[in-house]
């Protein structure tokens, strides 16, 4: 046996623990967790990442004025040169411009995956989680369905059906595929939270249903959704642009990285440049907000409070 | 059984010493001093209990002896642990981790989670015959049995290779006090082994550790906040409060006379049956913060008998005597006023 | 303890069964967990009955069913003469503002996320009609003010403090309501030493200041012997004996009461010697199986065929009808007997009693 594993767990409940401190101000476990968040660099550089890509999803224009579907064949696959620093693609598209403009479709989809598969899926784990027997069951079982099916194959088969290439149905499929991921974290940790003590004693208080729910649970239980939506939001703009690499996602005249990626992909030998920015540009979001995930879930971890 | 006795230096080396030990964390809430500058001594086949709340460093300073110190955000900055007259903090990793195990071990509160859920006791047991002794599975195996016979586990045979979840808490106990035996150490530290246990299961274990460490001449350090386990085991015992040993006495010299107001505090908030129906007596106030404790005497903020000095002067381990000047083995307080103290009442 | 007053509290056969059931659709029950099994006990007004067990034995349980946060499978509680055992709705929301808990571990039983204001406030929101809305910071304040905290500390949040001082707004919150009873489930085993004796103190002034009557629940025996004007003592889920203070831990009857008794370290390194326990072997049954008849009978030194036949009833035994022992309290046990007739007192050790070798190889 290793002996460190119990001292580990000793100093879990650590030296300071009973600690006292009324000198400060009131401080709740938000603004504290907030106070941590603005001292760690890893969030705060994530943070500065995300902000930007997000303002260029709403103006691409702001950065790059040019019209990502004007494309000149003369200059295809030309490299970079003077107002046009990452050069042009295959179709002799302007490779900056297209991947400024293909920021919108991946935080679109993002974004919007991220929300539907967190409302649906916190809602539905969090009845599930509450109200348990047989409505958990059911639910979990339903989850655990759409959990098994593989998303590459699955977006394969129900995008292969809508052919019109456009965000809705790519949003509407992760959601259908997501919220289970969600719902599972959402349902355990109301799980978790509904054995504490404060909600036995609200209960005995003579809380109603609402109230516990609202006040008690919801709040305490909200953090592990957060910091796994945070984490998914990158995971789903990196789903978009796999479906969209393989035709089934978004389609032209839609500008998405994905698309940029899968059309030069055939031209790695002679236009590397091509797949380059906009493959750079897909791995620098889902990295930034992988890393804000881990961030956030460092902060709100209250093991380490 | 030895009660403590002034050792003549130089003449037998006790088996653990630990002299000015201090630890920090490094926490982003500041630094916490846990343990500032403890000393003490524990003889083969002596018991010494270490008494304290939570934060008074009783814990980690057994982890800094142990080295299983978690690093970070602890940190040991000073002092030594001479252990059989070598002092471990001088010591390679390696050369500590073969001390570990084989020559000191430690007994936790919490034995479920210090036993790996996934290997069958028996396992457990026998892998430190492998690892430490190079024997094969099936010996390992029969040591197993042996040592869970050692510690009355019933029918041994049949459960060694039952898993950790599948017996009761006593049991538990038991196992773990089977591994820390399994090596004859020479020295156990067992940190609030029966604060997780029920009374009646209490009795058994503490009964239990306390004839193993006679047949082994053990050195056995108990740390613990329970006065009544105290004083049924202990041969003396070292008072703790923010990081310092406040009083060391003999254990019948403790309770008959303490020296140091908090051990009187403490010994006075035991409900007593003459005193039924009135207030219990109860020491003021919280334990300190460990980022800011107090200056002088820590415990001057609590404490009864404070004056201006105890807030400015923090006072040495003062060695206790009897109002004729001579010594009591063993007995030393850090309080300005212990002879008043001694004298109390 | 009280003269003779209309008990505020009577429970009568209270049980409770938790189903064992087996498979994750369709639920098939396969046995229960007898938690607690016909415990019945009468509460006077300002009187605090002490209950003592090991873990296991059900005695949180018997808290959980007292304020009404698990419905008995059986049995009858009635406050003040209203049976209340199966309301709901509004008429057991009016009930629950009489009787209250205080939960053991205080760093769990406050919402994290709440200020301490609103913990302390909640029951005026959930019970409206007991403060006016304007009036409801003020009294929070007077709360905490009673239960030794700084009125100033309404903005704080639970975390900011030590837990002596969540254990003081756990109290708090409780007697927010002005109850009558409050069940006071370990409320210091979770404390610092030191810290323990502020809150017990702190209960006892509340008591006398607002005639409360406690169910205090314990597993620190001399803890419960200071509070508590009766004890009843607690095994697999029924009571072994009940009776005052000194009944129970001078003039214990029932083996288990006189084994755990003797148990107990005694903060007197001068008395170790002279101790003389009864070491119980083996394990505490589980509930899901207990044993036949008397619960106590397979770590029972005294135990007999009768044992294993006849379930004991708590009652005063017949051989101890019309004597005026302090022995003659009620105890469940068909052998029920002082350890040793002449000294069990105060100081001098009880001799040994008999043991049967077998008991001690466990029988279980």
């Amino acid at each position: 046996m290793d002996l460190a594993t119990g001292a580990a767990r000793t100093l879990e409940r650590g030296p300071d623990r009973g600690r006292t401190d009324l000198t400060g101000k009131p401080r709740s476990l938000w603004s504290d967790a907030g106070h941590d968040l603005i001292r760690n660099p890893v969030f705060v550089l994530s943070a500065l990442v995300i902000l930007f890509l997000v303002f260029i999803a709403v103006w691409p224009q702001s950065i790059a004025p040019g019209n990502p579907l004007a494309c000149d064949l003369n200059k295809a696959q030309q490299g970079s040169q003077a107002g046009h620093p990452f050069g042009y693609d295959a179709q002799g598209c302007d490779v900056y411009t297209r991947t400024v403009h293909g920021a919108r479709a991946s935080i679109t989809v993002g974004v919007c995956a991220t929300a539907g598969a967190a409302l649906l899926g916190s809602v539905l784990g969090g009845l599930a989680g509450f109200f348990g027997g047989w409505w958990d069951g059911l639910l979990s079982r339903i989850a655990d369905v759409f959990f098994g099916i593989p998303l590459i194959l699955g977006g394969l088969v129900f995008l292969s059906v809508v052919t019109s290439g456009a965000i809705w149905p790519v949003v509407g499929f992760i959601v259908l595929l997501g919220w289970p991921q969600i719902s599972r974290i959402a349902r355990g940790s109301v799980v978790t939270a509904k054995e504490h003590d404060y909600v036995q004693a609200a209960r005995a208080l003579g809380a109603g249903g609402t109230r516990i729910l609202l006040r008690h649970i919801l709040p305490n239980a909200i953090a592990p959704v957060i910091v796994v939506a945070t984490i998914a939001l990158g995971t789903y703009i990196a789903l978009e642009a796999t479906l969209s690499f393989l035709g089934v996602g978004l389609k032209p005249p839609t500008v998405s990285w994905g698309i940029d990626i899968s059309s030069a992909s055939t031209h790695i030998r002679n236009a590397p440049h091509t797949l380059l920015w906009p493959a750079g540009a897909l791995s620098l979001t889902v990295l930034a907000f992988i890393m804000l995930g881990d961030a956030v879930r460092d902060a709100l971890d209250p093991k380490l409070r | 059984m030895t009660i403590t006795e002034e050792r003549t230096a130089g003449r037998t080396a006790p088996l653990l010493e630990v002299a000015d030990l201090r630890v920090e964390f490094r926490t982003r809430d500041g630094v916490a001093k846990a343990v500032n500058g403890v000393g003490y001594t524990v003889d083969a086949g002596e018991t010494l209990a270490v008494l304290g709340e939570s934060g008074s460093g009783k814990s980690v300073t057994a982890q800094a002896v142990m080295g299983i110190l978690d690093s970070p955000p602890g940190y040991v900055t000073g002092g030594r642990i001479l252990f059989q007259g070598r002092d471990l903090l001088t010591m390679s990793a390696e050369q500590r981790r073969r001390v570990r195990g084989a020559k000191m071990a430690m007994i936790f509160q919490d034995a479920l989670s210090s036993l790996n859920p996934v290997l069958s006791v028996g396992a457990q047991l026998g892998e430190m015959f492998q690892v430490h002794r190079g024997m094969s599975r099936k010996q390992a195996r029969t040591k197993a049995v042996e040592l869970m016979e050692r510690v009355r586990i019933p029918a041994a045979k049949e459960r060694v290779g039952d898993y950790p979840h599948q017996f009761s808490g006593g049991m538990r106990q038991r196992i773990m006090i089977a591994m820390a035996l399994a090596l004859e150490p020479e020295l156990i530290i067992a940190d609030e082994p029966t604060t997780a246990l029920d009374v009646t299961v209490q009795a058994q274990v503490m009964d239990l550790l306390a004839e193993l460490r006679r047949e082994y001449d053990m050195g056995l350090i108990l740390i613990t906040h329970d006065l009544g386990v105290v004083a049924d085991v202990a041969d003396k015992i070292a008072v703790m409060y923010a990081g310092r040993i406040v009083e060391t006495a003999p254990v019948h010299e403790l309770y008959k006379r303490p020296a140091h107001p908090y051990t009187r505090g403490l010994l006075d908030s035991i409900p007593r049956v003459d005193l039924k129906g009135q207030e219990l007596y109860a020491i003021r106030g919280l334990p300190p913060n460990l980022t800011a404790i107090p200056s002088g005497c820590a415990f001057h903020p609590r404490c009864p008998r404070a004056r201006d000095v105890c807030r400015t002067d923090d006072p040495p381990l003062h060695p206790v005597t009897e109002d004729d000047g001579t010594r009591i083995p063993g007995r030393a307080s850090a309080c300005h006023f212990w002879r008043d103290e001694l004298h109390a009442r | 303890m009280p003269a003779e007053a209309e008990p505020i509290l009577e429970v009568r056969d209270l049980a409770k069964l938790y189903p064992l059931t087996r498979g994750v659709v369709l639920k098939k029950q396969i046995g229960a967990v007898r938690a607690v099994d016909t415990v019945s006990f009468d509460l006077a007004r300002g009187e605090t009955l002490g209950i003592v067990g090991e873990s296991g034995c059900g005695k949180s349980t018997v808290a959980k069913l007292l304020v009404h946060l698990e419905r008995p499978t059986a049995g009858t509680i009635r406050f003040k003469g209203e049976d209340i055992t199966r309301l709901s709705g509004r008429a057991l929301k009016a009930v629950r503002r009489n009787i209250q808990m205080v939960f053991q571990d205080p760093y769990t039983s406050l919402n994290p996320r709440m200020t301490v204001g609103d913990i302390i406030g909640e029951p005026f929101e959930i019970h409206p009609e007991v403060a006016p809305k304007g009036d409801r910071r003020r009294r929070v304040q007077e709360l905490l003010d009673v239960v030794g905290l700084n009125p100033e500390y309404v903005n704080r949040y639970p975390h900011q403090f030590s837990g002596g001082q969540r254990q003081r707004i756990g109290i708090a919150r409780g007697l927010a309501l002005r109850p009558e009873i409050i069940v006071a489930d370990e409320p210091v085993s979770a404390l610092d030493v030191s810290v323990q004796a502020q809150v017990v103190n702190l209960l006892e002034r509340l008591q006398a200041e607002f005639d409360l009557a406690y169910i205090f629940i314990a597993h620190d025996l001399s803890v419960v012997r200071h509070i508590s004007d009766r004890v009843a003592v607690m095994y697999l889920g029924r009571f072994a004996e009940i009776g005052t203070g000194t009944q129970i831990y001078e003039h214990p009857t029932h083996p288990y009461t006189q084994a755990l008794l003797s148990a107990v370290p005694v903060p007197d390194p001068a008395a170790r010697d002279r101790r003389d326990r009864i070491l119980l072997t083996g394990d505490v049954p589980s509930p899901a199986d207990p044993p036949s008849g008397c619960r106590f009978r397979t770590r029972c030194w005294k135990a007999q065929a009768k044992c294993a036949q006849e379930v004991p009833l708590l009652a005063v035994p017949p051989w101890f009808h019309g004597t005026d022992t302090p022995a003659a309290h009620p105890s469940a046990c068909h052998f029920a007997a002082e350890r040793t007739t002449e000294t069990a007192t105060e100081d001098g050790p009880p001799r040994h009693a008999d043991r049967d070798p077998e008991a001690e190889l466990g029988l279980s």
